[in-house]
């Protein structure tokens, strides 16, 4: 039973992952990187965009990161749908927890004003 | 042998009608998914507390200004160019666990055996630089409870007042070493992993299984744990 289901696995797997779909995944992961340090290193320093623009494109650019690592490396985007949803939607909960502490953090500003 | 099955039974064709498992996942597998959403919450629960406490400082060491040192080369003016290496390095890392976990779909004994070979050197540069990383704070004066001296701070703040400098950087240092200290503790226990995967490669215990399973398990740790380092690298080097 078990090395059965094994098989059946194996097969639907041949097909994610090719050599060169790994290495393009790389070089996105990569050239996001780059993005990120021409940012920090020379956008912001320079002048060209303020620090208070930079930080929410760092987040998104950190985001796509993200997918890309657990969609394509961690193979998610080809597990079942039930199996995707299982790890995707508790992780919302997380979004909870930082409109909560953004609040909280606001209200420390205050006390400490 | 003919049975009669009535209308209900025939249907119970479907993934959730047992039987198999409906993810058309492996256990061991499947768990190691839950494990790693569990040790997102963790992870996640660590970062919105240094967001939360950041977020309500009015001023926050600079990381252009703490983080410009390269060790062993240079010990100001290069910013961010050491944690640019360690980001390089462990994204490469996860690459080559990739390479494994793709050569054993092929069964390709061999090929998996140097990409996990690559992967633990690349895992171990990654430990060292972060060492290095560790060491030239601590030898700037920063450690759990420890902060460098008022005149080396104004050097690390950009504006804000300076009365409250002391404060600001006690909760960086104290948040900085237990984040990247959990991190890099899981990266050590992720390298640990990988060498006991490899031996068991190097044995042929997959290869007499007829599946290198194992490989994806703990390659999705490993990519986890790459996956943690740039949301660190994010919120402490470039916000």
């Amino acid at each position: 039973m078990s090395s059965e289901s094994t098989e059946v696995h194996h097969e639907e797997h041949g097909e994610g992952m090719t050599r060169k779909k790994i290495f393009k995944v790389f070089g996105v992961l990569l050239g996001i990187t780059v993005i990120e340090f021409i940012i920090a290193l020379w956008l912001v320093p320079a002048g060209h965009i303020p620090l208070h623009w930079a930080n929410p494109v760092y987040i998104v650019l950190t985001l796509f990161k993200a997918f890309y690592i657990v969609a394509y490396f961690m193979h998610l985007k080809f597990e079942r749908i039930g199996l995707a949803l299982c790890i995707i939607v508790p992780i919302l909960f997380i979004i909870g927890l930082i409109l909560v502490l953004t609040n909280e953090s606001h209200y420390w500003v205050d006390l400490r004003a | 042998m003919s049975v009669q099955v009535s209308p209900i039974d025939e249907v119970k064709t479907t993934p959730w009608s047992g039987g198999r498992s409906p993810f058309n996942v492996e256990y061991g597998k499947m768990m190691m998914w839950f494990f790693l959403l569990s040790d997102a919450f963790t992870f996640s629960s660590l970062l919105i507390a240094y967001g939360a406490l950041r977020f309500s400082s009015s001023s926050w060491p600079a990381p252009d200004l703490v983080f410009q040192s390269v060790p062993g080369l240079l010990d100001s003016g290069a910013p961010l160019v050491f944690v640019g290496l360690m980001t390089f390095i462990l994204i490469l890392s996860s690459v080559t666990m990739v390479l494994a976990v793709e050569a054993g779909h092929r069964m390709a004994k061999k090929e998996v055996l140097w990409w996990m070979v690559a992967t633990i050197i690349g895992g171990f540069t990654f430990l060292g630089c972060q060492a290095l990383e560790w060491s030239h704070l601590h030898h700037e004066g920063f450690w759990w409870g420890h902060i460098p001296n008022m005149e080396e701070l104004k050097h690390l703040f950009k504006g804000g007042n300076e009365a409250s400098y002391g404060t600001y950087a006690q909760q960086f240092a104290n948040l900085f070493f237990t984040i990247t200290g959990f991190h890099g503790f899981h990266v050590f226990s992720g390298v640990i992993i990988n060498i006991i995967i490899t031996i068991n490669v190097l044995l042929g215990t997959y290869q007499k299984r007829g599946s290198y399973l194992m490989i994806e398990k703990v390659g999705l740790y490993w990519h986890f744990v790459d996956l943690v380092w740039v949301f660190v690298f994010t919120f402490f080097y470039l916000v």
